[in-house]
């Protein structure tokens, strides 16, 4: 206790040091892309036609997986986890897709702004029950994923329908320069403009202090109930836009859930959120989303059994969690 | 004590155990004799539960020999002690809940009939074994706790507040069983807060002060006031004093910032009263278990009273959310960081929470204003925030101070602070002290519960005690140094031993609680009938207000 005599740190923020605490806190986010900036050059070096058709690629195969992520870290970094965010995506995505078909512009706007609030309302059904109900999140999102995932059978038996064209128009292709697809602008500004206000306000501490620990939010005075039900409609708002994401870049709507709901868990396992809740962000787990996907792309272009791709893709997620873990344990005892 | 070592039944001999900075015990011995009971007693922190818990294998001692029958043992875990012949019975019951009694007897290898035997003894007859654990009363789970330690006949049974959840009649059939060990091959080792309960079942006593033990007494009439002198101690004066004290009669006054009048809650809080007025600090003094956390959750809003008023400037107010009680002006510290903190947040976030409940919900941080209220309060608290990214990384006192930070900051109007000292240097503590008399000083009203018995005359202006969930004393700063507090928080009048009438006092506080329990036991004898609310009522659960929202 020799330090009293420097309180405060940094009063009138200094540069530097603000540089220096934002790198720390998001030290993780940084690993990562350096991870993806190594894998891409490998990339480059087994694969030497790998160019603007295989980035471009990569931006639309990673779109609905990326919201996907987006929508199960805020579930996670809220203390929760949300098991139902694939039939939620199923459900929007075959609604928009018959909705839309054959239908004009205007029309599928509408549609849009209609599909965006039915997520809203998707997920704050999910909180509303694991509120009231005091039965464990993963047990009430597992039940409510086979009701959502069965009213998206309801709607349309088998995949079909249309997506608007300007939709699709807006996820695929590049934008401007050939290297940039429209898809990762779309994915980063949606996330950016919806998350960044949230994060920066009350709300968004709330979350996190739930998360983090709940009888200390509870003594400060923060609504528990509410901010979860808040977290998990966030939650199926992201999921809705994943869903349209999935329309858009396919042209149709699957009614059948695809593999989002495990893949969400495992990049934001792998993008640094905690699943004790209370840590991480919503950029984390993007990368994590690309890094996998790199990996898998890898892994085809190497012509790896598919099965052994899978057990692979488990390995890394494995040794990056014991490397993380290992890292911090270090940290800690200094 | 000349009694040769193979004559003890246990002997630890300069035990020590330290957590990191804090020395939980220094130089702890203990020797008891075959056939006795002996009291182990000591104020709050004194290191009564440290040396328990190594005796058991439950923590490894530092330094230290522990000898059973004169044989020198290293005790690794409570199995092992179990096997030993060393059995324990802590304050909480350890019966898992969702296996019925029976499975939990099991569990433990315990012979099916001694342990109906002892249940018998203890008054519980007719127990259906086939009943899941968690339904059961608190008491019942108590009582058959201690039968199952009985069953096994361990050569030293150590009871840890055993009768502190128990209603009289069931602890007049404890008193009785542990009495009737007296003089035969076994011993018990006893801790309790209530004096009465030593001077009828025990034989000696081991006293320890801050980790050391400080005496052994023969517990005869009239030694409860040797025993209290041991815990004292030489007052200690290492601490200066804090500035004067001028609010004592302006406060009188006022309108009392806080008027609470007969609040109770759970089987604890009976019947508490007493008012808080602006520009003072009130401490509240009680031996752990008095009904107190109850009282500071009521007040904070983290528990619904079941009778009693609450009036915060002389309006009755009645809060259904912590949310409520800020709003009210009254904020909260406790003594567990752990239950205040976001550990992984920064330090900004951890004392920003609270204003999620004044300022509106949905608009962006003023980041700047934000940061400009956070760096006020930290350089205030003088806060050493370089590892501020995250609070686990901080040390235990700047962690409390962000934790007072977090209402100093916005302003304190009705501070709660409940033991907010505990487990921290203390230079940290005197910055604490100096804090809340500037914050009385200001006009604010803070409430101290502490279990550090000489800060209530270094902070505080007046004192309340609280015993059996009630407030029996009302003593003024300078007349509170420790002995008085002490006797007083063991309801023991300065003047006089141990009367009847403290007895009988104390029996009586007993008296509703039983009632609950006769109830319990009804339930029992008919064991197909559907839960008994009261019964449920009765158990306390302070995880539903974690959840609660």
């Amino acid at each position: 206790m020799t330090a009293v005599t420097t309180p405060a740190g940094a009063s009138p923020a200094n540069p530097a040091r603000t540089i220096v605490s934002w790198a720390q806190r998001s030290s993780w986010t940084i690993g990562l892309l350096g991870l993806l900036a190594i894998l891409l050059v490998f990339t480059k070096v087994i694969q030497p036609s790998y160019g603007v058709a295989g980035i471009q690629g990569l931006g639309i195969s990673i779109l609905p997986l990326g919201f996907a992520a987006v929508a199960q870290a805020v579930a996670v970094i809220a203390g929760g986890i949300d098991l139902s965010i694939g039939s939620m995506m199923a459900l929007t995505s075959v609604i928009a897709a018959t909705l839309m078909d054959g239908q004009s512009a205007e029309y599928g706007l509408a549609v849009v702004v209609g599909v965006l609030i039915l997520g809203l309302v998707l997920g704050a059904i999910n909180g509303s029950l694991v509120v009231a109900t005091r039965v464990p999140d993963i047990v009430v999102t597992l039940a409510m994923s086979f009701v959502w995932a069965g009213f998206a059978l309801l709607v349309r038996a088998a995949p079909g329908g249309a997506a608007s064209p300007w939709l699709m128009n807006l996820v695929i292709g590049p934008f401007g320069n050939p290297w940039v697809p429209k898809a990762a602008i779309v994915l980063l500004v949606v996330v950016a403009v919806i998350w960044i206000p949230i994060a920066r306000s009350r709300m968004g501490l709330s979350l996190y202090a739930v998360g983090s620990n709940q009888l200390a939010a509870f003594r400060s005075g923060v609504p528990i109930g509410r901010t979860k039900v808040v977290s998990y409609a966030l939650t199926g708002l992201f999921a809705a836009v994943a869903g349209l994401a999935l329309t858009a870049s396919t042209s149709i709507g699957t009614p059948v859930p695809g593999p989002y709901t495990l893949e969400s868990v495992a990049a934001v396992v792998l993008g640094g959120v905690s699943l004790a809740g209370g840590r991480g962000g919503v950029f984390g787990p993007i990368v994590a989303v690309m890094v996998l996907q790199i990996i898998q792309n890898d892994m085809t272009f190497l012509s790896f059994d598919p099965n052994y791709a899978l057990v692979a893709q488990g390995a890394i997620l494995i040794g990056v969690l014991i490397l993380g873990s290992v890292v911090e344990s270090r940290r800690a005892r200094r | 004590m000349t009694a040769t070592a193979t004559g003890l039944l246990l002997e630890a001999t300069d035990v020590s155990k330290t957590y990191g900075a804090v020395v939980a015990l220094k130089a702890a011995s203990l020797a008891v004799r075959p056939g006795e009971v002996h009291a182990l007693m000591g104020a709050n922190g004194a290191g009564k539960s440290t040396l328990l818990k190594i005796l058991t294998g439950a923590v490894h001692p530092d330094s230290g020999r522990i000898a059973v029958r004169g044989r020198e043992r290293t005790v690794h875990s409570p199995a092992e002690a179990r096997r030993g012949g060393l059995v324990s019975v802590y304050q909480e019951p350890s019966l898992i809940p969702d296996l019925d009694i029976r499975a939990n007897l099991r569990l433990t290898d315990t012979p099916l009939e001694p342990f109906r035997h002892w249940l018998t003894q203890l008054g519980i007859e007719n127990l259906d074994l086939s009943r899941m654990a968690r339904r059961l009363p608190l008491a019942t789970l108590r009582i058959v706790d201690l039968a199952r330690a009985l069953a096994i006949e361990p050569d030293v049974l150590m009871l840890d507040e055993m009768t502190a959840a128990l209603p009289a009649n069931l602890t007049q059939r404890v008193l009785e069983v542990v009495g009737s060990h007296r003089g035969g091959g076994r011993s018990i080792i006893f801790i309790s807060h209530r004096l009465i309960e030593i001077a009828s079942v025990c034989d000696r006593a081991t006293v320890l002060r801050e980790g050391e033990t400080v005496g052994v007494v023969d517990v005869t009439p009239g030694s409860e006031e040797r025993i209290i002198e041991l815990m004292l101690g030489q007052i200690a004066g290492e601490m200066p004093a804090v500035a004067g004290r001028t609010a004592a009669h302006r406060a009188t006054m006022t309108t009392p910032r806080l008027s609470v009048r007969g609040l109770a809650a759970g089987a604890k809080l009976q019947d508490a009263s007493f008012e808080l007025h602006p520009g003072e600090v009130l401490g509240v003094v009680a031996l752990e278990g008095q009904g107190q956390d109850e009282l500071f959750d009521i007040l904070a809003g983290a528990q619904r009273p079941s009778s009693g008023e609450l009036l915060v400037d002389g309006a009755a107010a009645s809060f259904r959310h912590p949310a409520d009680a800020i709003r009210a002006g009254l904020v909260y510290v406790a003594a567990d960081r752990a239950e205040a903190l976001l550990m992984q947040r920064s330090v900004r976030e951890n004392i920003a929470l609270p204003f999620t409940t004044r300022v509106r919900r949905w608009g962006l941080i003023d980041l700047r204003a934000e940061r400009e209220m956070v760096d006020a309060a930290v350089s205030r608290l003088q806060i050493d925030a370089r590892a501020g990214n995250e609070v686990r990384r901080l040390s235990g006192g700047n962690q409390q101070k962000v934790t007072i930070a977090r209402w100093v900051a916005g302003g304190v109007r009705t501070m709660l602070c409940f033991d907010p000292t505990r487990g921290i240097d203390i230079r940290t503590k005197q910055q604490i002290y100096l804090l809340l008399r500037d914050l009385a000083e200001a006009g604010a009203a803070v409430l101290l519960y502490t279990s550090e018995l000489k800060e209530v005359q270094l902070v505080c202006d007046r004192a309340i005690v609280i015993f059996g969930g009630r407030v029996v004393e009302e003593i003024s700063g300078t007349d509170a140094d420790e002995a008085t507090l002490l006797r007083a928080a063991y309801h023991l009048r300065s003047d006089a031993a141990m009367p009847e009438a403290v007895a009988a006092e104390a029996v009586a506080a007993e008296a509703v609680a039983a009632e609950a329990v006769a109830a319990e036991a009804a339930a029992l004898r008919a064991p197909d009938a559907t839960p008994v609310p009261a019964a449920e009522a009765a158990r306390p659960e302070p995880a539903e207000q974690e959840t609660a929202s």
